[in-house]
């Protein structure tokens, strides 16, 4: 018994874990090619961009946040990066304004909620607005890119080409990278151990010492930077920027993180549960694709489907683990 | 304790919060060494004070000097780092975080700039040796049962190079075992030199472990004690206001009333777990049963039980002879039990609807949406009561919120006096009205007993409790601990039980 007990905690991951593997089984006895190395490969690839937002949203999530405002941002951040570019300015450059667009924007979203002690949806909500009305202002339209970074390089040279002959694309890189960096930033920094303290009891981690104010912000640039990350990936895998892209991409992010077992109530969660969630999305939406004749509403159905299961899995959980100490 | 150079300094600390005065100019001070405990009823201020001296809150005006030099922490980060750390009731971790994490956080042992989680578990497993305490620190917290969270916490607190150590209320989740594991944890550190402030409001306890007493009450600082040379009974005194010559000298006038009554509710080993512990009791018609208690000691929480907001999870209750249960406020009503709420402005009356309306309400809620009262029901309704308890009020129709604090308490006991209960009690009616009011609420109770009406009477003015009543049930520590009736209730009867 005492070894189920230590798992308690990891049960929602386990869970994902086996949704995952579950699909990727369907998958592998209904279509002959599923199991190659390339469809792996591009999971990765072609959900870098929601992977990245997800990344961002689960430490919001951690801390008892919420961030409404990422889809807007990457379409913002695909629109500037396009303009820029179309004005002449080299990509590094443009590149760099828009992520620091994004830790900007981040960051007055998380002075507001600290110092006017205003509710993360309201503001992030209101940042969803104004970033969205921000990329219509820049460009109304979509607008393709021509430079022959975004042309040929990224998809020439920066893959990592494997001996058997399959690429790792660029923005799977990119998503593994940010991967790694928010694994370090939150298992072996001070900060994101205070964000799962905020997220676990505000009052308590207050008394602890924990400058509150001082991480909420950094929580909010944080998920701006990844939400602008999100959009230079988004850009370079689409070759093109448009302010009505990602509409509800936030939904989806958040999504991903409830099924990857982050509590929505904060405090508890991993980004590993987190990279699972965007791989099982990515994964319903392979098996629709490889199907050929499934609407592609479809993966909506399922998403809503394993997100309730999700949220009741936790709620059992929580139960249960509060029955144990109870009984102790 | 001597005549040492004090730790901790606090002098003339004035805290105001907006409409409340909840510290003028207490003086507050403890030396290396000595366990120093903090008395007061609930609100008499040790919290605001601890939270002052921890970097919760601001003081408005007054100095703290700490180990020589002048603080004035602006939060508990800064507090900690001039060497003072707290404990609090509710134990303050991260219950989704290892026991580990929670020693160290905001303080782990880096390496090259990360967190070096070998060290963070060796550094855990030092600040809790410490406290002679052996557990798995890579559990989570909420694995572990609420008494050794408690000493993890202290081990937190000590973690620090802390050389003052606050405690309040750390022992109201723990039981007798707990405590004394607790204590004698406590006396170890006192004999390292550590200065340790223990606020709790039991008095047992308070004896145990201290060696000087600072009474608060109502914000002022009402003196500080030797633990061994002040009796119980004064401590008590002194608690509720009173200083030893007027205690003796307060007698009550009333005379003493027949209860011939047949009995209406009896309850053995009624209890309510972590609330009140198991107490027997019996009420008979026509007679007034005082709760007599210092606050916190679970006088409103047996009224919540008897009224079921609380219901009892143990024991047997009767009504009228009938086994019975009362698990919810509308069993309750249903039994002819009626309650007003301690504070009637939360609780009791809607301010913005008219004394008719106010009347009528409960009466509406106990017969259902579809029973209708006419108007000129209503104002029948309203006008006997209005006459019956003296109301002063122009007609009916003024709205409650005009009216004064006594006139709204009648208002609110004609709200429940319409439903003709059998048993009525009275959760602190006269507080905040003046005294022509409050002798005007006793004279009601008076003859509503007469008309054979139980009351159970509560008010933490004991005076009041024992001028009233034709028998006083005495708490203390959320336990019934006796029971005073007839000629033999007196102030210093009470307070001497409360006392022992």
């Amino acid at each position: 018994m005492k070894f189920l007990k230590i798992q308690t905690r990891y049960i929602p991951l386990m869970a994902t874990a086996a949704v995952f593997a579950l699909l990727y089984i369907i998958g592998l006895s209904s279509f002959s090619n599923f199991g190659s190395l390339g469809v792996f490969v591009n999971l990765f690839g072609d959900n870098a961009f929601l992977g990245i937002a997800a990344i961002g949203a689960t430490f919001v999530i951690l801390s008892g946040g919420i961030d409404l405002s990422v889809g807007s941002v990457i379409a913002f951040t695909s629109i500037l990066i396009a303009s820029l570019l179309d004005k002449g300015f080299d990509p590094g450059t443009a590149i760099s304004i828009s992520l620091l667009f994004g830790i900007c924007f981040g960051a007055s979203m998380g002075c507001l909620i600290h110092f006017f002690e205003l509710p993360p949806f309201l503001v992030t909500l209101a940042g969803m607005f104004f970033a969205r009305g921000l990329g219509f202002l820049i460009h109304p339209q979509s607008l393709g890119i021509k430079h022959p970074f975004f042309l040929n390089t990224v998809g020439d040279s920066l893959p990592v080409k494997l001996s058997n002959g399959v690429e790792i694309p660029f923005t799977a890189s990119c998503f593994i990278a940010a991967l790694i960096l928010a694994l370090i930033i939150a298992h072996m920094t001070g900060f994101g151990r205070n964000v799962y303290a905020i997220g676990g009891n505000e009052q308590a981690a207050k008394l602890m010492g924990v400058r509150i104010g001082a991480t909420k912000i950094m929580i909010y640039t944080l998920a701006g930077f990844f939400s602008a990350l999100a959009g230079v990936v988004f850009t370079l895998y689409m070759q093109s920027g448009n302010p009505s892209s990602c509409v509800g991409l936030e939904l989806d992010a958040i999504a991903a993180v409830v099924i990857g077992g982050t509590l929505l109530s904060g405090g508890v969660g991993y980004l590993a549960g987190t990279l699972l969630g965007v791989l099982v999305l990515g994964l319903i939406q392979t098996l629709i694709t490889f199907h050929g004749d499934l609407n592609t509403w479809w993966t909506k159905i399922v998403i809503g489907v394993l997100v309730l299961v999700f949220i009741l899995l936790q709620n059992l959980v929580t139960k249960m683990t509060k029955k144990r100490i109870k009984s102790t | 304790m001597g005549k040492t150079v004090e730790l901790l300094e606090a002098k003339g600390i004035v805290k105001t919060f907006p409409g409340v005065k909840a510290l003028s100019g207490v003086d507050f001070s403890v030396s290396a060494g000595e366990v120093h405990a903090l008395m007061g009823e609930n609100g008499a201020g040790k919290s605001t004070l601890v939270k002052i001296i921890t970097g919760v809150y601001r003081k408005d005006a007054g100095e703290i000097i700490f180990n020589g030099k002048s603080i004035s922490p602006g939060s508990t980060l800064e507090a900690e780092q001039c060497g003072i750390s707290t404990v609090y009731q509710e134990v303050n971790l991260v219950p989704e975080l290892s026991v580990a994490e929670n020693i160290c956080l905001g303080r782990q042992p880096k390496k090259l700039g990360f967190i070096s989680w070998g060290g963070v578990r060796k550094r855990a497993v030092e600040a809790l040796k410490r406290l002679e305490l052996d557990i798995d620190v890579s559990k989570n917290l909420s694995y572990y049962s609420i008494a050794i969270q408690q000493l993890i916490a202290i081990a937190r607190a000590l973690d620090i190079d802390s050389k003052l150590l606050i405690l309040d209320e750390p022992t109201s989740s723990l039981d007798e075992k707990e405590v004394a594991e607790l204590f004698k944890m406590l006396k170890k550190l006192r004999g390292q030199g550590l200065g340790i402030v223990f606020i709790t409001h039991f008095l047992d306890q308070v004896y145990q472990i201290s060696d000087r007493i600072t009474i608060l009450r109502d914000g002022g600082k009402v003196g500080t004690f030797e633990a061994a040379r002040l009796p119980r009974l004064e401590m008590v005194g002194r608690m509720i206001g009173k200083d030893p010559e007027q205690v003796k000298s307060m007698e009550k006038k009333r005379e003493i009333r027949k209860v011939a009554g047949k009995e209406f509710l009896k309850a053995e080993g009624i209890g309510r777990k972590g609330m009140l512990f198991p107490m027997a009791l019996e009420i008979r018609e026509g007679e007034i049963i005082g709760l007599a208690g210092l606050l916190g000691s679970g006088r409103s929480e047996t009224a919540r039980m008897l009224f079921g907001v609380d219901p009892s999870d143990s024991g047997k209750l009767s009504i009228g002879g009938a086994d019975t249960d009362i698990s919810s406020p509308k069993k309750a009503v249903k039994n002819g039990i009626a309650m007003t709420a301690e504070d009637r402005k939360v609780t009791g009356i809607i301010s913005d609807l008219t004394i008719r309306e106010n009347i009528v309400l409960a009466l509406q809620a106990r017969a259902g949406a579809f029973r209708t009262y006419t108007l000129k029901e209503q104002y029948a309704l309203a006008d006997k009561f209005i006459k019956a308890l003296g109301i002063k009020t122009p007609d009916a129709d003024q709205l409650i919120k005009n009216l004064s604090g006594g006139n709204q308490q009648k208002a609110l006991l004609a709200r429940w006096l319409a439903m003709e209960p059998r048993l009525f009690m009275l959760d602190e009616p006269t507080r905040g009205i003046d005294v022509g009011a409050k002798a005007e609420i006793e004279k009601v109770m008076d003859e509503l007993c007469e008309k054979g009406m139980a009351l159970l009477f509560i008010s933490s003015e004991m005076e009041e409790v024992s001028r009233n009543c034709d028998r006083v049930m005495v708490l203390r520590d959320r336990r019934k601990i006796g029971e005073i009736s007839g000629e033999d209730i007196s102030l210093q009867a009470i307070m001497k039980m409360i006392a022992e």
